[in-house]
């Protein structure tokens, strides 16, 4: 639906400068003075928060805020304007970059306070505000594709921070190169969108294929679009094939696996697709792949998730599957759905990675969670926070993943796509298997790290309020988010197709009731993590391979060691030792070469005596004279 | 006389001054042969003109003579003061440009 409202407002680009300031004076002041890094950044993200809440405010239903910095180019037919677009999907997601990564710069300045370089961490923290800001305010694709490469290049910024860790530093390597393949389909998107429709700008473009009489016509050349820019997505946002280099960025600190790992990069993917649903709608067949990739990625992210004896691998395999749950509600046309799950997913997931880091802060930088335990006692904010996001992300009602989840499952059953049809049953399967597995991963981390005896040799504590504030507020959000979903399917509508689920509030009894997948995951991690703690490695012998098999997620890394990289390896060093040394170089020294014998042989020319260069001289004389005789 | 006999002296002096250049090793008498072998040169043009019966061969013969003055006296200048720094004026030892 395109709106007819768009109001003029300057105060757009204030949104996006205060974090690219804050950025700049982050590093500058705060190399010198080393404990105003933090503030700085925090304050910086506060006021874009603050414009965002009074911009909010005043957006009323169907209206559009809109701000055009300056023409960027113009060739021909063909212009790109620098404009910044503030509607209802933009706003939603505004708040959530704003308001949660607010909560996790202050959660930094604690948890980041005895690290050296912190004002390079703030300055990319700062940094990646202003690029993912970018991101959602862009009025077109090119725009939104800066700030895609700007995330993409703080998160890699980021994860390597302690760069001195060759692993680390190898990881955001990883997910800058996995990154960049997902990259090149989505440029291939706005290739072909600027090729077909000449205009890249999303209201313009939505204008014009709805202009089309007969839209079947252009049906192929969206879902060559659709494709290209869901390999975008699955690059950014984690999905299978491109999912590797997430579990990978856990090198990076902790706030950096809340803020950009969980709660906002990951999934720009998502957003995206919302902004682009206008195309998505129009090829079926694109979205049928994308539920089918959505579902296999929550699946198979989470069988690994339950593996994992790293906490933050844990919950880096439960993002990866969250994100499958996203798509699964994008893929089916609930764009709003995937959305709420956005907005619930980072609110919960962010308090659990920031409970994780208050864990392994704690714990002296432990993050093995078989070497917890017990910590319920000894960290009681921590341990309640996460104990409510880890009902939240179960799906336990009334929390707010039962709402997201609930609506996701919903969209999924009523997903009207023929070319879904005869596997629909089974994705909806496989989707409330994977419901269940998350409750008992879930569970099973609280267990290992929070129930039980303490394993480990530190002396654990709990953390300071700085750390435990952004903790509590992020678990009351996550608690109640849920109730807002009918007033958020509304406020979308102005931009978003709603078509897909209708939300309703249940009573309180049902939804119970409707949760007992979350109970049922939950229950069987309780028994076995807390009672029975002989059967999870009988069970692990019993089906040793499988076992094996979740532990090293599936070989997938091994996999495409050997048939990507190995290969691209190989063919490197051919085109090194034959291509390039031999034949590249060896014109080059060949070349000095001649010129070297040349000279050689020249030389001896050279006597310094006068009358040999007479004699030369004569005997040319008499050469040329004869040759012009002759002829 | 036939005019064959001028061009035959030319011709000679010419040799006479080009053996000389190239097997001489005092620099001065490589000088006086250079100058038999412009005057050789002026014969043969003044031989040429009067054969074509066209002025201009003897207009070069001028040229040519203001030339050889000036190429005198830059070139005692030069040998002067290549005589100062090495005392010698034989043409092999000065072979300071020899790799």
């Amino acid at each position: 639906m395109i709106s007819e409202l768009v109001v003029f407002e300057p105060k757009l680009a204030h949104i996006v400068l205060s974090p690219l300031i804050g950025s700049i004076l982050a590093f500058l002041i705060g190399k010198k003075f080393k404990a105003m890094a933090g503030w700085i950044a925090s304050a910086a993200a506060l006021i874009a928060f603050a414009i965002t809440v009074g911009l909010f405010q005043k957006l009323s239903h169907g209206s559009i805020f809109e701000y055009k910095l300056f023409q960027w180019m113009s060739v021909g037919d063909f212009a790109v304007d620098f404009t910044f677009r503030f509607d209802a999907l933009t706003a939603v997601m505004c708040l959530v970059i704003t308001g949660v990564g607010s909560l996790i710069h202050l959660y930094s300045i604690s948890y980041m306070s005895e690290d050296e370089s912190k004002h390079r961490f703030f300055s990319y923290l700062n940094l990646f505000l202003f690029s993912m800001l970018l991101l959602v305010l862009g009025g077109n694709l090119l725009i939104l594709f800066i700030g895609w490469e700007g995330v993409g290049l703080c998160s890699y910024l980021l994860i390597g921070f302690w760069f001195k860790n060759l692993s680390y530093a190898a990881a955001g390597k990883k997910a800058f190169v996995v990154n960049r393949i997902g990259d090149a389909g989505f440029l291939l998107a706005i290739f072909l969108i600027s090729q077909y429709f000449g205009t890249i700008d999303f209201i313009a473009l939505e204008t014009k294929i709805q202009g089309f009489t007969d839209p079947t016509l252009i049906v192929p050349i969206l879902t060559t679009i659709a494709f290209c820019l869901f390999i975008g997505a699955t690059g950014k946002s984690a999905q299978i094939p491109l999912f590797v280099w997430l579990p990978d960025a856990m090198a990076g600190p902790t706030p950096v696996s809340a803020l950009i790992h969980a709660a906002t990069m990951v999934t720009a993917g998502v957003y995206m697709m919302a902004r682009c649903s206008f195309i998505f709608d129009l090829a079926p067949y694109a979205m049928s792949v994308v539920v089918i990739i959505a579902a296999l990625t929550a699946f198979v992210a989470g069988t690994i998730a339950i593996a994992q004896n790293d906490i933050k691998k844990v919950l880096a395999y439960s993002t990866v599957s969250q994100l499958g749950f996203m798509f699964l509600a994008a893929g089916s046309g609930a764009y709003w759905v995937a959305i709420f799950h956005v907005i619930t997913h980072a609110f919960f997931k962010a308090c659990l990675f920031l409970g994780a880091g208050s864990v392994i802060h704690g714990c002296h930088h432990e993050q093995d969670m078989r070497h917890m335990g017990g910590l319920a006692k000894k960290m009681p904010i921590t341990f309640l926070t996460y104990l409510v996001s880890t009902l939240a992300i179960a799906g336990v009602a009334p929390l707010s993943g039962y709402w997201s989840k609930h609506a996701i499952l919903a969209a999924l059953e009523q997903n009207p796509n023929p070319y879904l049809a005869s596997m629909l049953n089974i994705i909806v399967i496989m989707a409330s298997i994977t419901a269940v597995i998350t409750a008992f991963y879930m569970t099973r981390s609280v267990a290992m790290t929070f129930l039980g005896e303490y394993k480990g040799h530190a002396h654990p504590h709990e953390s300071p309020l700085l750390m435990t504030l952004p903790l509590v507020v992020l678990a009351g959000l996550a608690s109640v988010a849920g109730y807002y979903g009918g007033d958020l399917a509304h406020f979308l509508e102005s931009v978003l197709p709603v078509n897909g689920a209708h939300f309703h509030l249940e009573d309180i009894k049902s939804a119970l009731l409707h949760s007992w997948p979350a109970f049922l995951g939950m229950g069987v991690a309780l028994i076995v993590y807390t009672q029975l703690k002989e059967l999870p490695n009988k069970i692990f012998n019993m089906f040793r391979p499988i076992g094996k098999l979740l532990q090293n997620k599936y070989y997938l890394d091994e996999i495409y060691g050997f048939v990507i990289v190995r290969p691209l390896e190989g063919m490197a060093n051919l085109l090194w030792t034959k291509v390039d040394q031999s034949v590249v170089d060896g014109a080059v020294n060949g070349t000095a070469a001649i010129v070297d014998m040349s000279g050689e042989a020249v030389r001896s020319f050279q006597t310094g005596q006068v009358r040999t260069y007479m004699v030369f001289m004569f005997v040319g004389m008499v050469v040329i004279f004869g040759l012009y005789l002759a002829l | 006389m036939p005019l064959s006999n001028y061009i035959l002296l030319s011709a000679v002096m010419f040799s006479i001054g080009a053996v000389g250049v190239m097997l001489r090793r005092n620099t001065i008498v490589v000088f006086m042969c250079i100058e038999i072998m412009l005057n050789a040169v002026n014969l043969s043009f003044v031989t040429f003109s009067k054969l074509h019966n066209d002025i201009s061969g003897q207009v070069g013969v001028f040229f040519v003579m203001v030339v050889a003055a000036a190429e005198a006296a830059v070139g005692l200048a030069i040998m002067i003061s290549v005589f100062r720094s090495i005392l010698s004026v034989e043409t092999t030892d000065s072979s300071e440009l020899k790799l």
